[in-house]
């Protein structure tokens, strides 16, 4: 793709969001988000506890229905399309990360097994290419070649974690949805996994909508921030500028609780 | 009907004529959309789940009173799960039996499909223990019923490839997934597989029963049936690299028997109407002079199964099925009940 096409291409959104909102009954999940997300752009979505930013996250990626509001990826209504369309998507372009690996990994399957499976699901039938696929990609999350038949459960917290991401990686999708990736981790290992992120990021031109309470995560990744606070978004602009000087209360409350070391 | 019968409380078949009628709907939605698993109501039968309840019941709602039935078990027509439910059907039925396949036009059966190649007309009814063939690898049923519902297949393949990364080849041996007529994913109870080329173009129809979980599904004749594999690890049907020490054949599928407790062992064809027939007209493996030595003396089992087909087949199956008879019992006396 040549520069020209790229920037051609980022002139439109990939993931438009409109009003959606999602309740639990008489109580509000998400109210009225919108916001659009351009091809290569890493959305973070910080909050506190029961801000709405994981019910928001999972109405994104179709784990939840929205009550109303629009999402249209890559042209196309997401929420009006069949679902064995949107199953397919979310094997193909979409990518989901889970805050705990045990989610979305099977843990009675090797790691090549866990690896390759999104590609047999695609329809890639021959088990050489499938296991030569599976060791590239676990090289380029820094995982030894010796585990590939080895199970998830013999792996520490941060190399489940990996596993994960190399798990969604693998089809090269373009939008990649993920949800307290480093929660759970301890901090040198949470650097390493950051690191590793921000690399493959940056050399395969992912959307990311990162969901975290971690300002310093969003501060690495994030090129746009969002800030939510009781189902709605109170505050949204360039990172930096909403951890530099932010305009709510509390934006400002979220900013100076951070525990400086 | 009911004046054949010796127990004449039992309407024919045991099953009430609307639970039959219930599981011949489920048969023909079955039949029509082929490898799909049809729920049914399946009922309480007088035996233990796990002993062939579905097969039961769906022998039950195919028979006739003209039909000749056939029961195997590992492809034994002796062993016990053979013999009771044989009984069972010519008690609650009336119909004749034969252990000659070419001769049945009902054949329930367990974890084989017969040698004999099977023909127009005929119905081979299959004991199931665990229809979803993606159970293993996604426990909940909503989310295995959404997987078959958008062909979403990729799992099956993940077992396989677990398979080779372990094993460095595809060791699946029995109950080896199947996809009909490209659509669903099929598990063929668990018959080694290889009698899975068995299932696609077969003249006869092949219907599925699992009692406990209550599911129907069929193969509707000359569907076709693909084992699912790998481009670079392809399907092969397999058996034990020997020939029948019986009969000879090199051909068949073979059961080991184990014969002393120094080592010693035969190969023995698991179908024993296949072996039979072949040693009637005269075909000899290893042991088979040694085996036939001992005179033959009749079997409790084998004559139950056979004694009352003399009622209504007293044609193809009593001149078939005696002289083999004998000679098959000398030659299991070893144990084909062990190897079941």
């Amino acid at each position: 793709m040549t520069l020209m096409e790229r920037m051609a291409m980022t002139d439109q959104p990939l993931l438009r969001v409109e009003g959606l909102t999602k309740r639990y009954g008489q109580r509000i999940g998400c109210a009225e988000v919108s916001f659009d997300l351009y091809p290569g752009e890493v959305l973070g979505i910080v909050g506190e506890s029961g801000s709405g930013k994981s019910t928001l996250l999972s109405c994104l990626a179709g784990h939840q229905r929205a009550d109303l509001g629009r999402i249209v990826y890559d042209g196309r209504d997401v929420l009006a399309m069949p679902e064995t369309e949107r199953r397919r998507l979310s094997r193909t372009d979409w990518a989901y990360v889970h805050q705990n690996p045990r989610d979305g990994l099977r843990m009675g399957v090797s790691a090549g097994g866990n690896v390759g499976e999104r590609l047999m699901a695609v329809g890639a039938r021959h088990y050489g290419e499938i296991r030569g696929k599976a060791a590239d990609w676990l090289a380029r999350v820094e995982i030894a070649a010796d585990r590939i038949d080895d199970r998830p459960s013999a792996f520490s917290g941060g190399m489940q974690q990996r596993l994960q991401i190399a798990r969604n990686l693998v089809t090269g999708p373009r939008l990649v949805f993920m949800d307290e990736p480093t929660g759970g981790l301890d901090v040198s290992v949470q650097a390493r996994l950051l690191d590793l992120l921000r690399g493959l990021v940056r050399d395969l031109g992912l959307s990311v909508i990162i969901v975290t309470h971690d300002l310093a995560v969003v501060r690495l990744l994030a090129h746009r921030l969002m800030v939510m606070k009781s189902g709605r978004v109170v505050e949204q602009g360039l990172t930096d500028q909403v951890l530099d000087d932010p305009q709510h209360a509390y934006t400002q409350l979220l900013v100076s609780s951070v525990l400086q070391v | 009907m009911t004046e054949q019968l010796d127990a004449g409380a039992y309407n024919f078949a045991y099953l009430d004529e609307q639970t039959k009628r219930m599981i011949r709907r489920a048969i023909l939605k079955a039949i029509a959309v082929p490898g799909y698993q049809v729920p049914f109501a399946s009922r309480e039968m007088p035996m233990p789940y796990g002993w062939g309840t579905g097969g039961v019941q769906v022998t039950a709602a195919c028979l006739v009173p003209e039909d000749r039935l056939k029961v195997i078990d590992q492809g034994a027509d002796d062993t016990t799960n053979a013999v009771s439910i044989r009984r069972f059907f010519q008690r609650t039925a009336g119909v004749a039996t034969t252990e000659a396949t070419a001769e049945a036009t009902v054949i329930q059966t367990r974890h084989r499909i017969p040698e004999t190649p099977l023909k127009a007309g005929q119905i081979l009814v299959y004991q199931v223990p665990i229809p979803e063939p993606l159970r293993f690898l996604e426990p909940r049923e909503t989310e295995t019923r959404k997987m078959h519902a958008l062909e979403e297949y990729g799992l099956m393949h993940v077992k396989l490839y677990e398979d080779i990364a372990r094993h460095g080849q595809i060791a699946t041996s029995y109950a080896y997934p199947v996809r009909v007529e490209g659509r669903y994913v099929m598990d063929p109870s668990p018959i080694p597989k290889f009698d899975n080329p068995k299932l696609g173009n077969n003249p006869a129809i092949q219907l599925f029963g699992a009692g406990r979980e209550q599911r129907i599904y069929a193969l509707p004749p000359w569907s076709r049936v693909e084992s699912l594999d790998f481009d670079d690890h392809p399907f092969r049907p397999s058996k034990a690299p020997h020939r029948c020490d019986l009969c000879g054949a090199g051909h068949s599928y073979l059961d080991e028997v184990i014969t002393d407790d120094a080592g010693g062992r035969m190969f023995v064809c698991s179908d024993t109407d296949f072996c039979a027939g072949r040693r009637a007209r005269g075909h000899r493996g290893r042991l088979a002079a040694e085996a036939s030595a001992p005179p033959p003396h009749p079997s409790p089992t084998r004559g139950e199964g056979g004694a009352p087909s003399d009622g209504l087949a007293q044609g193809g199956a009593a001149l078939a099925s005696p002289p083999p008879r004998g000679e098959g019992l000398g030659a299991g006396g070893a144990g084909p009940e062990g190897t079941a």
